[in-house]
């Protein structure tokens, strides 16, 4: 007979104004578990005011082998950061 | 503030204490017997769960049995009343002493008595003692976790596998003989509710048995319908087991009076 | 709470198969010289995730086999203070285990395989939790020199090359930085109290000092694993370093409580600015690693027990999960409270 718990992820968010971010994983049998799993785990120390689950099985993730196809084109488009223009420094508020 | 507080007549300070530890008591055992559970629980996770709730569990009785000393006025603090009491002058329920059994008998005992607190703390939020309430405020959402957490489980196991539900349904056949003195009202309850300290346990018994009625039936589990021993914990008369559970607990205290730990 | 370098078995970094597994190996050495992390589906040596799988493990067993020792005094705390403080440090030690089984787990290893390898007697954990907790004391000491030894170890672990486990250790330290504290408040309670209790903490020091020396592990001359290790930032200090380093904060803590280290040799080496001690009687740690030690049989029989006596609780849970799919899955998106 199947004993073994469903693998989860836990985003807790630290309050309120925060996102969530992931804080680790536990076991469980159900979603309701879950999140109390998470509670008694991962809240011990007042972390969170906020928490989400989700089965690891459900995550979807980048491949890191295709890291430089995904992110290396980014690099060149340096003209997105506000850095890139110079204004002469008198010229204020911008 | 409930409507019984305009026409209060004041408590004696001694029933207004013994009636304090009552709650402190049933606390303070029910966590005792719950830490047993902390590195033998079924997984890892339920360890920090069982953990936690008799953390609050302690906490609370740590609260009350302040304030039941303050009340006493004999300058007994927490400790002293937690460890230099016999058996006798224990008041909790008796089913909180219960011995943990397994897994389902712990739940079943949890179940119960998480129920009882929910509604018991909900009343006492409006107690004529104000130290009282305030403690019972903060309880109040303690409790409701723990139920949140024996129910889930209670449905788990009943609604489980076979072997879990005859387990579950074992255990409340075996505990449910212990339910009636909680919400069967003695003369102190009455004093009590008479002035507004505690609420009247007929509104305790109503709502009880609707919350544990519907949860036994989402488990599955058949209401047993045994005929009632009179226990008596809440008057210090208790079950065999309550002697062993302080003779553990107080061993230092007992061994070594009168030093600092 | 943790444990020496126990990775005294295992894979070896063997001889890579492939022209492309050799430009592979060197690209990874110097992601981690750069002191980059690497993550859980990053391409790693077999060598390097084997030793990782081992070294976690080995650390998430001896967090819950340490609830035991700890475990053994919670009904019988002297105070509800003291009561309070025990139960929620052996359950920060459960916690523990499960962040470190997770970072195991990671690395394509499940907590259940890992746990099967405890319970056979496979695995190792710390050979600390092998020491019975004879008196109160006992409680003392271990938060003071256990977790203290502990905290040496683990400290330069936040900084590990493997991102999970650097994160979970991370965690650990911070939630671990009350226990070694609470530990010695107990034993500065008793250090000041009647003559009994000075006995008590005196006979606890006597019999925990010389344990906790050994939880750093054999010498460097003797510990086989340390280049690797050192190599992948694995580890990032020798078993001896950090042992001195022990010794070196712990003895003016023991004169602070005026208790007697129990080592007759033991001196200040003005020289050396360090305490020099005794010799380590390695065959006591040799016996207690074996399985010989005073508590193997029961630390072990216990996890056992509750694995077993949890069974049907956690075939219950699952078996009402794959009935209730939909409505576990669905009405709990609003979980409804009282």
């Amino acid at each position: 007979m199947n004993e073994d718990w469903v693998l989860y992820e836990v985003f807790i968010r630290a309050r309120s104004g925060l996102e969530h971010k992931h804080v680790g994983s536990l076991h469980a049998a159900d979603a309701r578990m879950a999140l109390e799993h998470a509670r008694d785990t991962y809240t011990r120390r007042q972390e969170g005011v906020s928490i989400w689950v989700v089965r690891s099985s459900e995550i979807i993730a980048s491949d890191p082998e295709e890291a430089d196809a995904l992110f290396e084109p980014a690099r060149d488009k340096v003209y997105r950061h506000p850095t890139f223009y110079s204004i002469p420094d008198d010229v204020k508020n911008i | 503030m409930s409507a019984a507080a305009g026409s209060a007549t004041p408590a004696s300070d001694e029933d207004h204490f013994r009636y304090v530890l009552r709650l402190a008591d049933t606390s303070l055992v029910l966590g005792q017997r719950l830490s047993e559970w902390v590195g033998h629980a079924p997984a890892l996770e339920e360890d920090l769960a069982l953990g936690n709730i008799a953390l609050d569990l302690i906490g609370e009785a740590r609260l009350l049995l302040a304030h039941a000393g303050r009340i006493e006025g004999r300058g007994r603090e927490e400790d002293q009343l937690a460890f230099l009491r016999d058996a006798p002058e224990f008041y909790n329920v008796a089913l909180a002493e219960q011995p943990n059994g397994d897994f389902g008998a712990t739940i079943v005992r949890q179940a119960l008595l998480d129920a009882w607190q929910l509604e018991l703390y909900h009343s006492l939020t409006a107690s004529t003692d104000e130290r009282l309430a305030e403690i019972a405020a903060k309880t109040l959402k303690e409790c409701r976790y723990h139920w949140r957490f024996s129910c889930g489980w209670l449905v788990r196991l009943g609604d489980g596998t076979a072997e879990s539900h005859a387990r579950a349904q074992e255990a409340l056949d075996a505990l449910w003989r212990f339910t009636e003195e909680l919400i069967t009202p003695d003369a102190l309850d009455v004093r009590m509710a008479s002035c507004g300290i505690a609420p009247p346990l007929a509104v305790v018994r109503g709502r009880w048995e609707t919350r544990i009625g519907a949860a036994l039936g989402e488990a599955t589990l058949l209401q047993p319908s045994s005929e009632h021993y009179p226990w008596h914990g809440k008057s210090g008369v208790h079950t065999e087991h309550l002697g062993h559970l302080l003779g553990e607990m107080q061993h230092l205290q007992r061994t070594y009076p009168g030093v600092t730990w | 709470m943790y444990t020496q370098a126990l990775d005294s078995s295992g894979a070896e970094p063997g001889s890579p198969a492939s022209a492309g597994e050799v430009e592979r190996e060197r690209r990874f050495q110097e992601r981690i010289d750069r002191d980059e992390k690497i993550e859980p589906k990053d391409w790693m040596p077999q060598a390097y995730r084997q030793t990782l799988i081992r070294q976690i493990a080995q650390h998430a067993h001896s967090e819950i086999v340490g609830m035991l020792p700890e475990g053994n005094w919670i009904t019988r705390a002297p105070t509800l203070r003291r009561k309070a403080v025990l139960i929620a440090k052996v359950q920060d030690e459960g916690g523990h285990g499960m962040y470190l089984y997770s970072a195991a787990e990671t690395l394509g290893v499940s907590r259940g395989e890992l746990i099967e390898q405890l319970l056979a007697g496979r695995a190792k954990y710390s050979s600390i939790f092998n020491y019975p907790t004879l008196t109160w004391a006992d409680i003392g000491a271990i938060g003071w020199l256990v977790d203290g030894a502990a905290i040496m170890n683990q400290i330069p672990l936040c900084r590990c090359s493997y991102g999970p486990y650097a994160r979970a250790m991370v965690r650990i330290c911070k939630e671990e930085s009350f226990h070694q504290r609470q530990g010695y408040e107990i034993m500065l309670t008793l250090a000041r109290g009647t003559g009994a209790q000075r006995e008590m903490a005196q006979d606890a020091l006597n019999r925990w000092w010389w344990p906790s020396l050994m939880m750093f592990g054999p010498g460097d001359a003797e510990s086989v694993h340390t280049a690797h290790s050192m190599r992948w930032k694995i580890k990032r200090f020798s078993n001896d370093e950090l042992r001195q380093r022990f010794i070196d904060l712990t003895v003016p803590q023991a004169q602070f409580l005026d208790l007697a280290i129990p080592d007759p040799v033991l001196r200040w080496d003005e020289a050396a600015q360090h305490f020099i001690t005794g010799p380590i009687d390695w065959s006591e740690f040799q016996t207690v690693l074996k399985g010989h030690g005073p508590c193997n049989r029961e630390r072990l029989g216990a996890r056992r027990a509750a694995h077993e006596a949890g069974r049907w609780v956690r075939e219950a849970a699952a078996a009402y999960a794959d009935k209730h799919r939909d409505r576990v899955g669905g009405a709990e998106r609003h979980v409804q409270t009282v």
